[in-house]
């Protein structure tokens, strides 16, 4: 165990509590709303994994789902609004043993950040990323996001909502990320399961997390019932099947919009390396974190006056 | 105008091999014990199009590229011509020769490819040439390349017929060449150099430009300033970059990318300049430091992240290599004018460290100061230089690069400091302290126990939590701002500013950035004819060295502020700190894409003081000073 970050890798039994900060303020979200269905998810994912909340970093865009680190105990980064995830890959790259989480809204990761998603998936980058998807702007009060349904109406689109929702499962495996699921915040058995699946799974999980909006989406509801595809018959596919997976994605995201919620895993890449491990097969990474170096007063650093040889 | 200098230039077809062959040239030229200064001018095109190095070369005192050039190694582009051999695109193919002349010597020597150029279809050549008595040598350099092999070789025999005309020997352009190839392609080479070499050595002389005399001095280098800007981080500590590539950053970056991997560091490319600025946040947050950097354009994109790394005081190293704007501008042409954009982008009463080295030297020491001052205050810090100083070689000692590795993270705990260190109840780390006091409240990195707390981008108490509390706002601005004043006590006692000239002197010129050396060969060569002159140029450009150049201004009775940009930028950065100072200001200002030359700098500190006349060029201008 390295003196530097010895939260890291901590053997003990983690009490759910712990990742409930002590004197901060309750949540700020409206009663009914979806987020707290994810905030109890994720503490209990993180009980049962056993996680020390000083070797978790949960990075958070900005929305109503941004808040979500101002609830859970560990080390935070609330960033900018769509920026999580540039921000939770570097901290993985800088010490790939910290446990890193990100998370922000629909809007925040598929519509500003929707470019940093792409790119995070296609990495694989040994990280989780929860988005919450009530299918609106929360925070800034109810406009359109990428995941509304074509016609929705508000203050900014008056006559509805021209376009078609965005279809985040099938853009993530498009983009390469190795293990894709959505679940629900009504269902936060379900929830936690999957969320101990991602974090255990190596390379980039994205969980596209149906969060009701009571607030902005007036039905509460919206989400219920919903079905798992897991537990369900009527649903045969093989989650390791790319072709099978994607298919099963795409009848998923045709029937939330005709009422029907399937959720549950879709696809799991357990062969892909994950970005790191790349990396590291090309000698472009050290196999020790990096950070750790900063600690080490034995370690040997190497300075530029060795190379500056070159330009005699 | 010194006499004994040589400046050569090679003039050719951006993808000729010009780059290669004039660094080659320019060491030797070191290795003969000469100080030499490169100058790059280049299309924003891959292959073809006009473009040359200049080298200056002379015993001491070279500061700048000089004003003209005396000898001209004409070469032809290649890519004007097509497969064909016959067609020729336009007048692409003769610009090596026509669009050089304008800016050389009297009594100049000129060696042309007549393998690829034709005199003839030069406008005027022949009476030009007597006109102002240059020394022409048609060489078919092309057909010499071909008969030992290989057509590329004509930069070869070009190197080889100058070393013969200005009384070069060959051993150390002969040491190089072994460095860079081998086997067959060295001998055809070196058969080639002896060839050029010894069929104009047999040819009568008629000019007297020789290459100036020098002692070899093994320490030197021959490095660029984005050498060292990169050699900085490495020995700052910096194992991270993230960068997006955009001319003319993408020097260091390149180089930075090179040297990583095996220095057990981690280089990015990624997606945008956004992300390349948070992945650099997000590891120097994580405990490792890192840099990021970008040109004009580019770092538009990273205004969120820099406001993000101050507000949740995480340490960073930001670059920018400016060019000529707006928007796209010119890519290969420098120009001083994102100034305001690098200290004022970013949203609220936000605030940043920023440097202007002037020269490699300079890049090399103020990336170095740029580190520890961000690891230090938690500051974002970032390094504006430009075009110019990003590409331009200059020989410096090899010593002066042996510094002491200096990766410690700053104001950063370990865990046993972080025992003792504040908590709240919860046992939560009060990273943002508000009771420091230098404004600086230390901080933990995630993993490490007791140190757990939220950095937010929004107002947060001292745990991080988001805060809108009156009290606390005011308690953690007016902290974020000591940070400030804290960094103007220490960069004071570390002067990067550059006084220069004599010390007496009544008229002053003030400059930052990349024309900080040209003005000194200005000063030096007004100072040689009698005159009495001085120079500040100012390296620190936030905070602001309001004291020193107060100090400066009241000591003349006139400056002239010199820097490439239309809008006076500096000089008015300098008069919203130090003050109007009366109508003792004025602007000397060029922004037609080319830096400064001497000579422009002696003609407008004449004109100002003789009150009126024409200016050096038509692209300069000098600005009256304010209320005039
Ligand atoms: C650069 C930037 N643009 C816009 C905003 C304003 N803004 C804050 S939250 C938000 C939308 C949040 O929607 P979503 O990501 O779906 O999260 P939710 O609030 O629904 O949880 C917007 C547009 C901002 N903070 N920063
Ligand atoms: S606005 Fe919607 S998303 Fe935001 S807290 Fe309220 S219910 Fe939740």
């Amino acid at each position: 165990m390295s003196k530097a970050f010895s939260a890291i890798g901590e053997e003990r039994d983690v009490e759910r509590d712990e990742f409930t900060p002590g004197l901060e303020p309750q949540p700020t979200w409206c009663p009914g709303c979806g987020d707290f269905g994810v905030l109890k998810a994720l503490k209990g994912a993180m009980a049962e994994l056993g996680k020390d909340p000083e070797e978790v970093l949960l990075c958070t865009g900005i929305g109503c789902s941004g808040k979500l680190n101002s609830y859970f105990e560990s080390y935070g980064f609330h960033t900018i609004h769509g920026r999580s995830l540039p921000v939770s890959r570097a901290a993985k790259l800088a010490n790939h043993d910290l446990e890193v989480v990100a998370a922000g809204g629909d809007g925040d990761g598929y519509g500003i950040g929707g470019n940093h998603f792409l790119h995070t998936a296609r990495e694989n980058h040994d990280m989780t990323y929860i988005v919450f998807n009530n299918e609106v702007f929360g925070l800034t009060k109810g406009q359109s996001s990428p995941t509304s349904p074509k016609g929705h109406k508000s203050k900014t689109q008056p006559k509805g909502n021209a376009k078609d929702p965005i279809r985040p499962l099938s853009l993530s495996l498009s983009a390469g990320a190795s293990y894709i699921a959505r679940t629900a915040a009504v269902n936060p058995n379900q929830a936690q399961e999957i969320i101990v699946e991602a974090i255990e799974h190596d390379g980039f999980s994205h969980i596209d997390f149906l969060t009701q909006c009571p607030t902005w989406n007036k039905d509460a509801k919206q989400y219920v019932p919903y079905v798992d595809v897991q537990d369900s018959d009527d649903y045969e596919f093989d989650v390791h099947d790319r072709q099978e997976a994607s298919e099963m994605m795409y009848e998923t995201e045709s029937a939330l919009y005709e009422g029907t919620v399937l959720t549950g895993r879709y696809y799991e890449d357990e062969d892909r390396r994950s970005y790191q491990q790349e990396k590291q097969h090309r000698g472009d990474m050290p196999e020790e974190p990096l950070a750790e170096r900063y600690f080490d007063d034995d370690y040997e650093w190497e300075r530029s006056y060795d190379f500056i040889d070159r330009h005699k | 105008m010194t006499d004994d200098e040589l400046i050569w230039r090679i003039a050719g077809g951006s993808g000729d091999g010009i780059d290669s062959t004039s660094q080659n040239f320019a060491k030797a030229l070191m290795r003969s014990g000469l100080d030499v200064f490169t100058h790059r001018h280049y299309p924003s095109r891959i292959r073809g199009g006009h473009t040359y190095v200049e080298i200056r070369a002379a015993d001491g005192g070279v500061k700048s590229r000089g004003d003209g050039y005396n000898f001209l190694l004409a070469l032809g582009d290649s890519f004007a011509r097509n497969p064909s051999e016959n067609a020729v695109y336009g007048d692409e193919e003769i610009k090596p020769l026509s669009e050089n002349l304008d800016d050389l010597r009297e009594g100049g020597v000129i060696v042309y490819d007549e393998g690829l150029l034709d005199a003839e279809d030069v406008p005027n050549f022949e009476e030009r040439v007597e006109e102002n008595d240059w020394n022409v040598y048609p060489l078919d350099l092309r057909g010499l390349a071909k008969e030992h092999g290989r057509e590329v070789m004509r930069n070869t025999a070009g190197v080889g017929a100058t070393a013969a005309l200005v009384g070069m020997d060959l051993d150390h352009i002969e040491d190089l060449m072994a460095d860079a190839m081998g086997g067959d392609i060295l001998e055809q080479n070196l058969e080639v150099l002896h060839d050029a070499y010894d069929q104009v050595n047999e040819k009568e002389f008629s000019h007297d430009l020789t290459v100036p005399e020098g002692e070899h001095d093994e320490e030197q280098v021959l490095v660029s300033g984005s050498h060292g800007i990169a050699y900085a981080a490495i020995d700052a500590g910096c194992r991270f970059i993230s960068g997006y590539p955009m001319t003319p950053w993408t020097d260091v970056f390149t180089i930075m990318s090179q040297l990583l991997p095996d220095l057990g560091g981690v280089s990015e490319q990624v997606e945008d300049e956004i992300a390349a600025a948070a992945l650099a946040v997000g590891a120097s947050h994580s405990g490792v430091k890192s840099m990021s950097g970008s040109s004009g354009g580019g770092f538009a994109l990273m205004s969120e992240p820099l406001g993000l790394a101050e507000m949740t005081e995480t340490p960073l190293v930001l670059l920018e290599a400016m060019r000529a704007g707006p928007s796209t501008g010119m890519p290969t042409k420098p120009e001083q004018a994102d100034l305001e954009h690098i200290l004022y982008t970013s949203q609220g009463d936000s605030h940043r460290v920023a440097f202007g080295p002037s020269d490699p030297k300079e890049c090399y020491e103020q990336t170095r100061t740029a580190f520890e001052i961000a690891y230090d205050y938690q500051i974002p810090s970032i390094v504006v230089y430009d075009q110019k100083l990003s590409g331009e070689y200059r020989n410096v000692d090899a010593t002066f690069f042996d510094r002491e590795p200096a990766p410690d993270l700053g104001s950063t705990l370990t865990e046993a400091e972080l025992e003792d260190a504040p908590h709240d109840d919860s046992g939560k780390f009060e990273r943002f302290r508000h009771d420091t006091e230098n404004g600086v409240s230390p901080r933990s990195i995630p993993g490490q126990k007791g140190g757990r707390y939220l950095a937010s981008g929004n107002e947060h108490w001292p745990t991080g939590h988001i805060a809108e509390d009156p009290d606390n706002r005011v308690a953690q601005v007016e902290r974020r701002l000591q940070k400030l004043e804290s960094v103007r006590g220490d960069l004071d006692e570390r002067d990067q500013q550059t006084l220069y000239g004599d010390e007496d002197a009544d008229f002053g010129l003030i400059v930052w950035g990349s024309q900080q050396g040209t003005v000194e060969e200005a000063v030096d060569r007004m100072n040689a004819d009698g005159n009495s002159v001085k120079a500040l140029g100012v390296s620190d450009l936030s905070p602001f060295p309001v004291e020193e150049v107060t100090e400066f201004v009241e000591s003349v009775d006139e400056a002239i502020v010199v820097e490439m940009s239309a809008t006076k930028q500096f000089r008015g950065l300098i008069q919203k700190h130090a003050g109007d100072f009366d109508g003792t200001l004025s602007s000397l200002l060029k922004y037609n894409g080319n830096p400064f030359e001497p000579a422009e700098i002696v003609e407008a500190v004449e004109i100002e003081q003789n009150g009126g006349g024409e200016l050096p060029t038509a692209q300069t201008t000098l600005e009256p000073a304010a209320g005039d």
